[in-house]
């Protein structure tokens, strides 16, 4: 059995080696920077530019990095519990495709001109508008948290939107195909204070609920009538989890793109390594998650360089056989 | 130990959307301590009188009270803390050790924020220790035979800390010994002051091990009573529509409990059956 201060100290070196991925990943990039550069930097001595670069661009993008990261994994874990599907993630229902929507037709229709904050809320509209119809779908089907019925409305409304955007793509610019293909691959260039700040309201909101509801959650995974037995209010606690996870998994999606598989083997990986129990899993997840987008978009910036490599192709890249080497693991 | 558990007071209850009632004015008295067992064909409401007993369904009419109270009134984690349940055919989709899966008995004794207090492992192992599971406390739940898992979800149950505990047919897919010995086990917790009541298919069993017998047959309670004097062969054979002798067990031991329920071999003859 884990002891409390085990997983404390687990807590604290997953946080300690998140610092160092960011302080890492705040020194590489187009221009290298030592960390005298950096502190110098934060404290207001630096020259302008080193200053631009650290604090305006640098350090949002690299938080903006964890944030995503943290949500992506929290939302995947959430659905996988949810949905009791160890195969769910953050866009199994549509929440993707309905943000790519969103971005496509305002990049198609040439509105991404008028405003940066244009493609985030189109994205974010599109993809509550994405899960707003596949409660309503589950609703035409029946009950409507019945998990099979959840699954398969998330799937017609996510095809339904992937061929909107194929048709809205086929009528772009090449132009506009470009730059939706590659906000459809992810990426985290272009990241403000105000990105942070948009995904850090909702990241601490529904991080603080779904820890509270960590156990209800380990509950409805072993079934909904178990549950409902030991006096999980199982309803509630099914339509708070939907929506807090979709809403982590727009407001990520809104500020980076669809970036995959965080939310699939996070959550796996720290079932692997330290077990199930939601409780340590949430936070263990949260902090997991962050570490492995700052890691992989501190990768896409520098591995071809002065290219910058879509951040999504690289999750699933890196992601996909350090997840088999840790099914490997548990076989032996 | 023998004051009023359940009380079920005209109980009808119609699924919504059905054309007919899954049960029909159903009255029965279940005293407290003892193992009450709940028989019937398939089909014949035991399910669903079960759901009613540990209140995650309200009657349609009619009232279930538990030591007095309506259980409708009563909120879900209350409900929870006085009556233990073991469903039918759980199955977690994540990998959970054993003594994790019991921890989830304590679950309507914590709130969202509170910590597992060192009264609540003192529970759990206590819990574990009682269905004899300490020793593989910590190994993964799935690796388990299908008794050893039975036995660790009566502990979760146990850990529940009621005065009650309730199992939707505990003994299906159990070879004959773990299911003797899971008998034994409920007998166990009977004699300790706590008031079982089981659905089995298993009328054997039933009549061996079961103070107490209520009988189902389409939604109609038929009969209640002590198991012997429910468990006629003629009134068997009746419900469950096919011929059905009560004999007295041949083996040695046999006065330690009832008789055997053995189904006939022929198909049933004649009028009336």
């Amino acid at each position: 059995m884990t002891t409390t201060a085990a997983v404390a100290r687990r807590y604290l070196l997953l946080t300690l080696l998140l610092g160092l991925a960011g302080m890492l990943a705040v020194r590489v990039g187009a221009v290298g920077l030592t960390l005298s550069d950096i502190i110098a930097a934060i404290r207001g001595t630096a020259d302008n530019a080193t200053h631009t670069i650290v604090v305006g661009l640098r350090i949002p993008r690299v938080v903006l990095a964890a944030l995503c990261g943290a949500a992506l994994a929290v939302s995947g874990a959430t659905y996988q519990a949810l949905l009791r599907n160890t195969l769910a993630e953050p866009y199994i229902l549509g929440v993707s495709s309905g943000a790519a929507l969103g971005a496509v037709a305002a990049t198609v229709f040439g509105l991404d001109r008028l405003s940066p904050w244009i493609i985030p809320a189109f994205a974010f509209a599109g993809a509550l508008v994405a899960i707003v119809l596949v409660l309503r779908v589950a609703l035409v089907a029946g009950r409507v948290l019945d998990r099979r019925t959840l699954l398969l409305a998330g799937v017609v409304v996510g095809a339904f939107c992937n061929a909107a955007v194929l048709l809205f793509l086929t009528f772009a610019d090449a132009e506009s195909f470009r730059s939706a293909v590659f906000w459809m691959m992810g990426s985290l260039a272009g990241a403000t204070w105000q990105h942070v700040l948009l995904l850090a309201v909702p990241l601490a909101i529904a991080g603080v609920v779904l820890f509270g509801l960590a156990r209800s959650l380990n509950l409805l995974a072993v079934g909904e009538p178990t549950a409902a037995a030991l006096g999980v209010p199982v309803e509630r606690v099914k339509y708070l989890c939907f929506a807090l996870a979709s809403v982590l998994a727009a407001a990520a999606v809104a500020v980076s793109g669809v970036i995959g598989f965080v939310g699939l083997i996070i959550p796996h990986a720290v079932r692997l390594l330290w077990g199930s129990d939601y409780r340590q899993l949430l936070p263990s997840a949260a902090l997991l998650g962050a570490i492995f987008l700052v890691g992989a978009d501190a990768a896409a910036r520098t591995i071809a360089a002065p290219t910058e490599l879509p951040i999504g192709v690289l999750t699933a890249l890196v992601g996909v056989p350090v997840f088999v080497a840790l099914l490997r693991r548990r076989d032996d | 130990m023998t004051d009023l558990a359940w009380r079920a007071e005209r109980v009808t209850f119609r699924h919504p959307g059905a054309t007919r009632d899954a049960l029909c004015d159903v009255t029965c008295d279940l005293a407290g301590g003892g193992v009450t067992a709940i028989l019937g064909p398939n089909g014949a409401g035991k399910s669903t009188f079960v759901r009613l007993l540990i209140g995650l369904a309200a009657p349609t009419r009619g009232i279930v009270q538990f030591r007095g109270r309506g259980l409708t009134s009563w909120p879900r984690g209350a409900i929870a803390r006085e009556i233990g349940f073991v469903p039918q055919g759980e199955e977690s989709v994540f990998p959970v050790t054993v003594r994790e899966v019991v921890a989830m008995g304590r679950y309507p004794h914590l709130g969202p924020w509170r910590a597992e207090a060192e009264e609540d492992r003192r529970i759990v192992r206590h819990a574990l220790e009682d269905v004899d599971a300490l020793v593989f406390a910590d190994r993964p739940f799935s690796t388990l035979s299908g008794g050893e898992q039975q036995r660790v979800r009566i502990a979760r149950a146990l850990a529940q800390h009621g005065s009650a505990i309730v199992l939707d047919e505990p003994t299906a897919g159990l070879d004959v010994r773990h299911e003797i010995e899971l008998f034994a086990l409920l007998r166990g917790l009977a004699a300790h002051g706590r008031t079982v009541v089981l659905v089995t298919h298993n009328l054997s069993l039933a009549s061996r091990l079961a103070d107490r017998t209520l009988l189902f047959s389409e939604g109609v309670l038929v009969a209640q009573g002590e198991s012997r004097s429910v468990l006629t062969g003629e009134l068997l054979s009746r419900v469950y529509g096919w011929p059905i002798d009560v004999v007295q067990h041949p083996g040695p031991g046999a006065e330690a409990g009832g008789p055997l329920v053995v189904p006939r071999l022929t198909p049933p003859t004649g009028p009336g059956l």
